[in-house]
């Protein structure tokens, strides 16, 4: 019984993570129809600027925000730069144009820090809390990791639903051109929307830092893990994606921890495609409809 | 239609082409403020065309659109909120994801812009601006009785009832021009009383330009008519002198003189 608490609890710490990449994902998706194969590169990419900070001697709530700052930055200006051309074209343009993104963020993190991945220390210990004698798989840094992804889902969802710039958001990803009638500038909502879903990125990267280690290759597991998670959530949809992400959690956990933890990757992808079998758009998906 | 000094939209000459085909051929029209404009005309006589020009869809070969005086250039799409200026489209053109309160709000978010950051960084303020425009688009929904409907996706309501929250969103811009285009398709005989009743109702307040191949909603609620043909203004005046025009009449029913 305590193992399979524990093996919970360490899915749940995962699943945050899986979770804030699924969700960036999503946002994006949401917004532009676009599989953002990019994500992986994006938060290698701000968690080595936040590991250089570290590495000059910065604090890791100074490297944090560097992170969450580059990654804000990034997503607009690869939004501006280089999507916006392929986001009326066909959608293989855009699957290429974030694939070749991916492979030259990769390339450029290693001519810059080299391809040794780096340690990274946790914000707290990840000494596991003791509950009547029984040393648990949570520590205080799994914690942190639940409370600040909890932190940003809430953030977002009060963005989206309570204000009147979530609202735009909302229109512009919904229907861009009535939403341009309206009165809403749909090219800034696009830039703020790759803007936010890299910031999530960013964090998700941080987080998981402390366990992968840091390098350019050493994300990659993330993109495909935050993919699956996003596609269980039906792609389209938040809080399907946290769902998604937490559900993969703990099965990758219990897969983990009951029968051998060579296989995650496949248990992942397992799951994936019996979810994509059994249901094709996604437990969460509202509806058959598809826009063409 | 001689010009009008209260004149708040003004078309001056406007010619527009597709490809060699005369889109719009020295259309002049004039939509003074607190008056209902319609612009009627067979299919392909330019009613659409003559839309998206004063929307900044299309621009004139030659001629200019004036707006509140003033010759509007270069205007897009996304500028018409902050110029005063709302439309409704042929169909309905609501958001099926948000709610018929959020809908709503979309149209009305001129009157409560939380800047780009501003809105990200003063939560509370963004906050409180929300509750305006929740508010004053609820006031809205309520005028076209709709309000009942708020919390529902479009998708859920008849067609009728979306064609008023469109309405709504429209006017919850408080917009200074009116465009609808085709309100009355799509909806029944009542309904189409309903929309007259409505549209009456709006006298007095913004420039209305209304355009419908409805014949009697446009001569029962319009003060004054613009009757296009093959993109040339072919008559104008008040509904009963276009009524009898025998230019009008040729228009509209010389292909069934000719066939009978």
């Amino acid at each position: 019984m305590v193992r399979f608490v524990n093996l919970t609890l360490a899915g749940i710490t995962s699943g945050a993570v899986f979770a804030a990449v699924a969700l960036a994902l999503v946002l994006i998706w949401r917004a532009t129809r676009i599989v953002n194969f990019a994500q992986g590169g994006m938060l290698m990419f701000t968690t080595f600027l936040a590991w250089s900070v570290i590495d000059h001697g910065g604090s890791y709530w100074l490297a944090l925000g560097t992170a969450l700052a580059s990654g804000l930055v990034l997503g607009a200006v690869l939004e501006r730069v280089v999507v916006r051309p392929v986001e009326s074209k066909p959608p293989l343009n855009a699957v290429i144009v974030t694939l070749g993104l991916y492979v030259l963020l990769q390339a450029a993190a290693g001519m810059i820090w080299g391809d040794t991945p780096h340690s990274y220390p946790p914000a707290f210990t990840i000494r596991g809390l003791s509950v009547a004698g029984e040393r648990l798989l949570l520590s205080p840094f799994d914690l942190f990791v639940i409370g600040a992804v909890a932190a940003v889902m809430v953030a977002l969802t009060l963005l989206f639903v309570r204000t009147d710039l979530g609202l735009r958001l909302r229109a512009a990803a919904f229907a861009p051109e009535i939403a341009r009638l309206q009165g809403v500038r749909v090219g800034r909502m696009l830039t703020l929307g790759w803007a936010l879903a890299a910031l999530v990125g960013s964090l998700a990267g941080v987080l998981v830092a402390p366990s992968v280690f840091v390098g350019p290759a050493q994300f990659d597991a993330m993109l495909v893990f935050g993919f699956t998670a996003a596609v269980i959530g039906g792609l389209d949809s938040p809080a399907g994606a946290v769902v998604g992400g937490l559900l993969l959690g703990c099965a990758l956990s219990y897969v983990s921890g009951y029968v051998s933890s060579d296989l995650v990757t496949f248990g992942a992808l397992a799951a994936l495609i019996t979810v994509l079998m059994v249901r094709p758009n996604g437990l969460f998906a509202a509806s058959a409809g598809r826009r063409v | 239609m001689s010009d009008s000094p209260s004149a708040l939209l003004e078309l001056r000459e406007v010619t527009v082409r597709f490809d060699g085909l005369v889109a719009l051929d020295t259309v002049s029209l004039a939509a003074p403020r607190g008056r209902v404009t319609g612009v009627i005309g067979p299919n392909g006589a330019g009613k659409t065309t003559l839309f998206n020009v004063v929307c900044g869809f299309v621009r004139p070969r030659s001629g200019e659109v004036r707006w509140r005086g003033r010759a509007l250039a270069r205007h897009r799409p996304h500028d018409l909120a902050r110029l005063g200026i709302a439309r409704t489209l042929q169909g309905l053109g609501l958001f099926p994801g948000l709610t018929v309160l959020e809908n709503v709000m979309v149209g009305a978010d001129r009157h409560a812009r939380t800047g780009f950051l501003s809105g990200l960084l003063a939560a509370p303020r963004a906050d409180r601006d929300e509750a305006a425009l929740r508010e004053r688009a609820m006031a809205r929904l309520d005028e076209l009785g709709v309000a009942g409907e708020a919390a529902r996706r479009p998708g859920e309501l008849p067609y009728g009832a979306q064609k008023r929250v469109a309405l709504a969103r429209a006017l919850a811009a408080e917009p200074d021009l009116l465009l609808l285009d085709e309100p009355a398709a799509g909806l029944s005989v009542g309904e189409i009383e309903e929309l007259a009743a409505l549209i009456g109702g709006l006298r007095g307040g913004p420039a209305v330009v209304l355009v419908e191949h409805h014949m009697d909603l446009v001569m029962g609620v319009c003060d004054q008519v613009v009757v296009l043909d093959f993109g040339r203004v072919i008559a104008a005046g008040a509904p009963g002198e276009v009524r009898d025009d025998p230019a009008v009449l040729t228009a509209y029913l010389g292909e069934e003189v000719r066939g009978a």
